[in-house]
């Protein structure tokens, strides 16, 4: 029964990590705007913003 | 805005200390709406944060220095979305509960799934070979999990249970906390005497299914809730707060607070109960009193919030604003929504009452019966233990919320809010709906009917004065009003508006008011509304558009076998096509509140259970009279205080899912319950013969309260011989 010194705490910490990665997600506002979230996915602003260079953007008059 | 607005009440501090304002915002229907608002806001000056809740419909603004939520406002307002700020502190405390419950649910979960793990190895061991050491350490280590984990996600059960007692009642948490405190005891207790059974999991399972199903509850709640609160922040009340440079601002009656002076304009609500300062009118208090003559008023004389005034300018100052004033109605209806218990959780109350004492004493009667049987003092406890734990009453705790959770939502999908929790309750049973005419199954926005040879110049003059009237048939004539409203128009209340123009006295009301004729050519079912300018008379008529669906609805409702009545404030003359139109026979018109109210009365007499539907501030006293009413989202704001649920959008078919959401819903309820009370029938006896072991105890338990869930989903769709009512495009905050 010596397999049970380790299996048991393997299982426990699973356990702890599943909880703590939960109370975090809740903490951080991930289930505040559930339906807001399928759509922020989608858009591209938080990427730079490539075709246009700022220096190109400043020579427009 | 040319007016100063004044929205400081709005601002509070964030966490940082930066000025902060949550803005309901109307109008957010795509992806695309989430950027453009947030990046519009975010290109004004001092704004640092801008974050829109999409499920909500609230934009969140932060800013560096000093706030300005009027230039967020008008920002929006240019990018095509209304928007108002919003105090959302009681919200704020919902969010709160909800982020509490879900982490108690947490919590619970991971004990209930680990300690199960433990709970099988025991049950697989206890049948085979498992030795007395492996079983004591598993169940301590069950323990090590189940004790802190409980008494972190039990708070929610055991703070109600020690509420009850201490005011000397018993609700469902008292037996609930019990139990589980009984079972972790017992299970500590058995395991250090190196006894075979203990019963952590069942007490951690048990926890982890009432707060899911507690959690629902909350969320669904928070969800009408906040729908209904963006309708309430979106109407916007206002009132002209007088500085102390004495210049009026228009200010949210939210910010106006005892001492301060406002300015009330003719035709305009007060915003604030209060005394009157300096000025004489006649106010119209029939939304307070039920009077309806106008009630001449002067210096010193005491106003009312939500109260009309008619003819003359007053200067009030407000001996109590913001909460407690009637105008503050719907945020005080929500919360009161919010406390009040639906009856059907009453009812689970009421069963709590008498099953608490009698579980009680059927653990005491098995105790004592199993010592005078010979059994050990040991044995005889354990088993009064077992009792408590299998009639812990987790499928009765859960047998009506989780029904409601669902019906809920099923109504709030077909566009219905509902802000009274027991009102599924008293809608299952009504077999007569009364609807009022104007505004209810007609549509809000009437049209125009001229007679031949109208002179469009007198209807211009006519649109510009009817913009000084807040009554509903000048205020669908100022709809086609071009240019500014007129100086100096005086109100007769009652009768109609009157100003001088160049050209002559200028009258526009009622046909006794102008002394007009009506004419001969205008269809009999508009309502008539008459000008007069010198010696030249217009008779308008305004008609109303019957809701899309209204025949629709009253044909289904009259195949429920449910009675449809009208009962209309407006001329039998303009009610009749109406009701010839839907095929409704009877109707009255004519009526005043209180006609209504006695209608009401006597339909309820003859043993009748009465729904009514109304819009019109005419139409509160009735509602409330009746034993449940619905009102359109675009009625007024005290006939909604009086309303048990709110529906949205242009069509009538909100009305029929509530009926028959309310109908499933009521048989899923009582069909749970008789579910649960048949597990205890079954239950109980074996629990007193001594033959539940954990095991049972948890596939009985965790086996009862799947079963009333699973019964429960099914109020979600409409049942065979209900129509299904189309969903989703109309709800929108």
């Amino acid at each position: 029964m010596t397999v049970l010194l380790y299996l048991v705490p393997i299982a426990l910490g699973l356990g702890l990590i599943g909880l703590f990665a939960f109370l975090w997600s809740l903490k951080s506002g991930q289930y505040e705007d559930l339906d807001g979230a399928a759509f922020r996915v989608l858009s591209d602003d938080d990427l730079p913003a490539a075709p246009r260079s700022p220096a190109k953007r400043d020579s427009r008059p | 805005m040319a007016e100063a607005v004044d929205y400081s009440i709005f601002l509070a501090r964030d966490a940082e200390g930066r000025a902060e304002v949550s803005l309901a915002v109307d109008g957010v229907d795509c992806a695309a709406c989430i950027s453009d608002i947030e990046n519009g806001v975010k290109s004004l000056p001092g704004v640092v944060h801008a974050r829109l809740n999409y499920t909500t419909h609230r934009l969140t603004v932060a800013w560096s220095g000093e706030g300005a939520p009027a230039e967020v406002v008008q920002r929006l307002e240019s990018l095509g979305y209304r928007a108002h700020p919003f105090a959302g502190r009681v919200e704020e405390e919902e969010a709160r509960r909800a982020r509490w419950l879900l982490r108690c649910m947490g919590v619970a979960g991971f004990a209930a799934m680990n300690v199960m793990l433990l709970s099988v190895s025991v049950w697989s061991g206890n049948v085979t070979d498992i030795t007395p050491e492996t079983r004591d350490f598993f169940h301590w280590l069950s323990a090590l999990i189940a004790l802190p984990a409980a008494a972190y996600a039990g708070q929610p059960f055991f703070q109600s249970a020690l509420r009850a007692v201490r005011t000397r009642k018993l609700n469902m948490d008292v037996p609930i906390s019990l139990g589980v405190i009984l079972a972790l005891g017992m299970s500590v207790l058995e395991t250090a005497l190196h006894k075979e059974h203990a019963y952590f999991d069942s007490a951690v399972m048990l926890l982890f299914f009432l707060l899911a199903g507690r959690y629902l509850d909350h969320e669904a709640r928070r969800r009408t809730r906040a729908v209904a609160g963006n309708i309430a922040a979106l109407r916007g009340e206002m009132a002209h707060r007088l500085g102390a440079d004495g210049v009026p601002v228009l200010v949210p009656v939210q910010a106006l607070a005892a001492g301060d002076l406002i300015l009330v304009a003719a035709g305009e609500r007060v915003g604030a109960d209060g005394e009157v300062v300096s000025g004489a009118s006649a106010v119209d208090e029939a939304l307070i009193t039920g009077e309806t003559l106008p009630r001449l008023v002067g210096p010193g004389a005491t106003l009312y919030a939500g109260s009309l005034n008619g003819s003359g300018a007053l200067t009030v100052r407000v001996t109590a604003g913001g909460e407690g004033t009637l105008i503050d109605d719907v945020q005080r209806l929500l919360d009161g929504a919010l406390s009040a218990r639906g009856a059907y959780v009453r009812l689970a109350d009421r069963v709590a009452r008498l099953y608490a004492p009698m579980v009680h004493l059927t653990a005491l009667v098995s105790a004592i019966g199993w010592l005078a049987l010979g059994a050990s003092v040991h044995d005889a406890v354990m088993i009064a233990v077992a009792v408590l734990i299998i009639t812990c009453p987790c499928a009765l705790a859960l047998a009506v919320p989780v029904v409601q959770v669902v019906a809920t939502g099923r109504l709030f999908r077909a566009g219905l809010l509902v802000n009274a929790g027991d009102m599924l309750e008293r809608l299952a049973p009504v077999d007569t709906v009364v609807f009022d005419k104007t505004g209810t199954l007609t549509l809000p926005e009437a049209v125009l009917r001229l007679p031949q040879g109208a002179d469009p110049r007198l209807l211009a003059l006519a649109a510009r004065l009817a913009l000084s009237s807040r009554h509903p048939l000048a205020t669908a004539l100022a709809r086609s009003a071009q240019g500014p409203a007129f100086a100096e128009v005086e109100e007769v209340a009652g009768a109609g508006v009157m100003t001088r123009l160049p050209e002559g006295e200028a009258r526009l009301g009622s046909l006794a008011f102008c002394e007009a004729q009506m004419p001969a050519d205008l269809p009999a079912d508009c309502s008539l509304i008459a000008f007069r300018l010198g010696d030249a008379r217009l008779v308008i008529g305004i008609a109303q558009q019957v809701r899309p669906d209204a025949r629709a609805v009253v044909d289904a409702l009259t195949a429920r076998g449910i009675a449809v009545r009208i009962l209309s404030g407006d001329r039998p003359e303009a009610v009749a096509p109406v009701a010839g139109q839907l095929g409704i026979a009877d109707y009255a018109g004519g009526l005043r509140p209180a006609d209504k109210i006695a209608v009401l009365g006597q339909l309820k007499a003859e043993g009748h259970r009465v729904c009514m539907v109304g819009d019109g501030l005419n139409d509160a006293p009735a509602l409330a009279a009746a034993d449940v009413s619905l009102s359109p989202a675009s009625g007024a704001a005290v006939t909604q205080a009086q309303a048990d649920a709110v529906f949205i959008g242009q069509r009538l078919a909100p009305v029929l899912a509530a009926l028959d959401g309310a109908r499933t819903a009521g048989r899923l309820m009582r069909e749970n319950l008789g579910l649960a009370i048949c597990y205890n029938f079954i239950a109980v006896p074996l629990a007193v013969a001594g033959y539940v072991t954990p095991l049972v105890a948890a596939l009985a338990m965790s086996g009862s309260s799947i079963l009333v869930t699973l019964n429960a989903l099914r109020a979600a769709k409409p049942a065979a011989g209900q129509e299904p009512v189309a969903m989703g495009e109309e709800v929108r905050a």
